[in-house]
């Protein structure tokens, strides 16, 4: 089985927080405006919404990973 | 080129040495603070590096046997490194990591400067091993000029096959990451990278390298030389051999000591000529490391199987004792400002939330009014594992055991008191560690 994971980069992250807003189900901000992000998978049904965060961010920061289960 | 080891003038060549019996290992044959140990005195102590046995390939082999885990912090079994960039394609690199930027750690350096060829025989090994033409020594700016020195000996003598690079990285607590390290040499910035791809698959030059401690490094000089039954005579059969420590604090004898993993903290204590004064705590494997209160600490084994209980681990080897007329409050936010300092700048998470977090500590340190313990340890389960290297995980952890440690002088300084008898400053570095 595989999963689908939303992956951060620390390093390009910038903290325009654009991907919570697009994806409030599945990311929220810290106090710092920085996102953290559910760690569960994520469900097929939110896939869409996932990659539209996905596209939105900036800095290129967000992405989606397959990771054997 | 076959290395032959002998120096000339120096008749015939060396016969194997005995190996050492008990303690000590790597630092046999060194008085404390002389000039470093010179090619011939060291080969004349140690022998020449091993014939085919115990090189190439089957070193690999042999240090699986004997159990030797990293000394850089992580403790990750050294044959699997090897043994995962000799599988890769291409030459190699090899990094010996002897930046030592944690503040309480001294014992990379002492090693270095007191038996450099103990740590150049082991690169050369592990290059040899792993298929790297090219091994570079990252090295604290105090040992740069024994481990250059040493270097020039071998050169002169056509010793080796592979290349030795004497590099000093920039003293920052963060310089010393792995991918920090082989981001500076390729780049001249030191600061993570992220993963993947790990150095091992692609690191210095674009090549699979392997960065190890300097100390482990050492260790692999011996261990080819003596065997794996050899290195297992000291240590525990879980965690084998001996290690270097460096001891801070209220003690006689502040230093670096070689102990045998799994004695005890009292035992350790007592090489440096035991406590000063009664000690409440002890900050075990350095600034990423935990807080205990030294009731608990003192019949610990110094051993992975002896600290995992409490929750510790020996980390580089750091163990700084904390007097009773000293504040572990103060100490552990002492510490956690200096990893906030440190951060490498580049993940949110760690420059706000350790800024935060080393701000509200400062506050309950100086009873500067009520701190929101609720908030801060959310900061700290918040901030663990959101960095691109593990700087915060380690730096929150400290906190956390701190905090744990020192909970009833938390409650003290919420309510604007303070136990200790004096807030006078604590001992939180290796500058009189490191003269021993
Ligand atoms: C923030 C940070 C700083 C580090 N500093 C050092 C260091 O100064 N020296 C060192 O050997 N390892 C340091 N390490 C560990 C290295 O990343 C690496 O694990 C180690 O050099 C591997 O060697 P070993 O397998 O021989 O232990 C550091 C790790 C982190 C996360
Ligand atoms: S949109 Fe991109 S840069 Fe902005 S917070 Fe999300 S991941 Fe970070
Ligand atoms: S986690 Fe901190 S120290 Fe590590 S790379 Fe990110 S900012 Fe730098």
């Amino acid at each position: 089985m595989r999963e689908v994971h939303l992956r951060i980069n620390p390093i390009a992250c910038e903290g325009h927080g654009l991907c919570a807003e697009l994806l409030p189900e599945r990311i929220r901000l810290d106090d710092w405006g920085y996102p953290l992000i559910a760690p569960d998978p994520i469900p097929p049904e939110v896939l869409e919404h996932a990659r539209r965060a996905v596209a939105a961010c900036p800095t290129l920061a967000l992405a989606l990973e397959r990771r054997r289960h | 080129m076959t290395p032959t080891p002998t120096p000339t003038g120096a008749g015939s060549p060396p016969a194997a040495a005995e190996p050492p019996v008990g303690l000590p290992r790597l630092l046999a044959g060194v008085a404390g603070g002389g000039p470093p140990m010179d090619l011939l005195a060291h080969l004349s102590r140690h022998g020449p590096l091993p014939a085919r046995g115990r090189r190439g390939p089957a070193l690999i082999e042999v240090l699986e046997r004997s159990g030797l885990c990293g000394r850089g912090g992580a403790a990750f079994p050294t044959f699997r490194k090897l043994a995962g960039v000799a599988a890769r394609r291409g030459p190699a690199v090899v990094v010996g990591n002897g930046t030592e930027g944690e503040p309480a750690s001294a014992k990379d350096r002492r090693l270095l400067t007191a038996v450099p060829h103990l740590v150049l025989d082991g690169a050369a090994l592990a290059a040899r091993a792993v298929g790297a033409p090219d091994a570079i020594l990252a090295v604290h700016p105090a040992a740069a000029p024994a481990v250059a020195a040493a270097v020039a000996e071998r050169e002169a003598r056509r010793m080796d096959r592979v290349r030795f690079r004497v590099a000093v990285p920039p003293e920052r607590f963060v310089t010393g990451e792995a991918s920090a390290l082989v981001h500076w040499i390729n780049s001249g910035v030191a600061t993570p990278t992220m993963r993947p791809p790990h150095v091992s698959e692609r690191g210095v030059d674009h090549r699979p390298t392997l960065v190890d401690n300097v100390e482990t490094l050492a260790h692999i000089a011996l261990i080819a030389r003596h065997g794996a039954d050899w290195f297992r005579t000291l240590g525990t059969p879980g965690d084998p051999g001996s290690s270097l420590v460096t001891i801070s604090g209220p003690v006689g004898r502040p230093g670096v000591y070689e102990i045998s993993r799994g004695m005890t903290v009292r035992e350790v204590l007592q090489a440096a000529r035991g406590a000063t004064e009664p000690l409440q705590a002890l900050l075990l494997g350095g600034y990423f490391g935990t807080w205990l209160p030294s009731g608990e600490a003192m019949e610990l084994r110094l051993c992975a199987e002896g600290l995992r209980p409490a929750g510790a681990s020996l980390g580089a080897g750091v163990l700084m004792a904390l007097g009773v007329g000293s504040c572990g409050l103060v100490a552990t936010a002492r510490l956690a400002s200096y990893l906030a300092d440190q951060t490498a700048g580049q993940c949110g998470p760690c420059v706000h939330g350790l800024a935060a977090i080393a701000g509200e500590l400062d506050r309950l340190a100086r009873r500067a009014g009520r701190v929101d313990l609720e908030r801060l340890s959310r900061w700290g389960r918040e901030v663990e594992g959101r960095g691109a290297c593990h700087h915060p995980d380690g730096a929150v952890g400290m906190v956390r055991s701190g905090l744990r440690t020192f909970a009833e002088e938390v409650r003290l300084h919420q309510a604007g008191a303070c136990s200790a008898a004096s807030d006078a400053p604590v001992a939180t570095g290796a500058g009189a560690a490191a003269g021993a």
